[in-house]
């Protein structure tokens, strides 16, 4: 049987990888879907230790997945509003070119 | 490890890394999609049925395909000659890369990781609905009330204002 431990390797490279996305890519779109990825990666792990645990009758780890995903779906939908506004405004959603209010 | 988990694991960690690394960002999409079928297949394998299927209705049914209309509005799919990486993306990869490092030696030098597999547990999709209808029932009710917002603030944001139309 997997051990917890290769659930949560995985789990840190997801979100390793993710945290690489946002600060590295140029495109606004992009840095989200790292965001989104970071998220997930805390979902498995949620489920990992609930699944581990020692009182997993109790549901939380499923709960506190299930609250995540919402709040991650609210985060997305907001996050692309802001892109789009943005896109509008610059004609661009390259980060870069976007420092009008770099000090 | 099982097999299956190593399918599911690789899975996962190739369409990540390929969502972050492609420089089409339709295609970047279609492994993000790849990365989060690889994450369902991971939670039903820890016996999360119910959490499986909404990651798959939520994420691949509607985040996915919201990031696709971001692109199209955005004309993301005209690809650029220029560098997809910001100037400073060498600093950032050693950060993730130090992250990663630190996480890997806590995870292997920690004791909570060597619990042995409980048995397996009963999160039937009417247990879950009980819990939320029951203990959960005020954390509920807040993420209704923070969907409905961001919502609203989502329509409120990305609608064109009177001037632009003119």
């Amino acid at each position: 049987m997997t051990s917890l431990t290769s659930y949560l390797l995985v789990s840190s490279l997801l979100f390793s990888i993710g945290l690489a996305g946002a600060l590295t890519r140029r495109n606004a779109i992009l840095v989200l879907v790292g965001i989104e990825l970071m998220l997930n990666a805390a979902n498995l792990n949620f489920i990992a230790f609930w699944r581990y645990g020692s009182h997993p009758q109790a549901l939380t780890g499923i709960m506190f997945a299930i609250f995540s995903i919402g709040v991650a779906a609210a985060e997305a939908a907001v996050g692309l509003a802001l892109i789009i506004s943005i896109y509008r405004h610059y004609k661009t959603t390259n980060l870069d070119q976007i420092d009008s209010m770099r000090g | 490890m099982t097999f299956s988990f190593f399918i599911l694991g690789v899975l996962t960690i190739l369409g990540a890394a390929a969502a972050l690394t492609l420089r089409n960002l339709v295609h970047c999409v279609l492994a993000l999609m790849l990365a989060f079928v690889g994450l369902a297949g991971l939670f039903l394998q820890l016996d999360a049925q119910f959490i499986g299927f909404a990651q798959i209705l939520v994420y691949i049914g509607a985040v996915a395909i919201l990031v696709v209309f971001a692109i199209l509005l955005t004309r993301g799919t005209e690809i650029t000659s220029q560098s997809i990486v910001s100037p400073s993306w060498v600093i950032s990869g050693i950060v993730a890369a130090a992250v990663f490092g630190v996480l890997a030696w806590t995870i292997y030098s920690s004791v909570a990781s060597r619990h042995p597999l409980p048995a397996q547990p009963e999160a039937t999709v009417k247990q879950i609905g009980d819990a939320l209808m029951s203990r959960f029932a005020l954390p509920l009710e807040v993420i209704g009330l923070l969907l409905t917002a961001a919502l609203v603030g989502a329509v409120t944001i990305a609608m064109r204002d009177k001037q632009e139309m003119k």
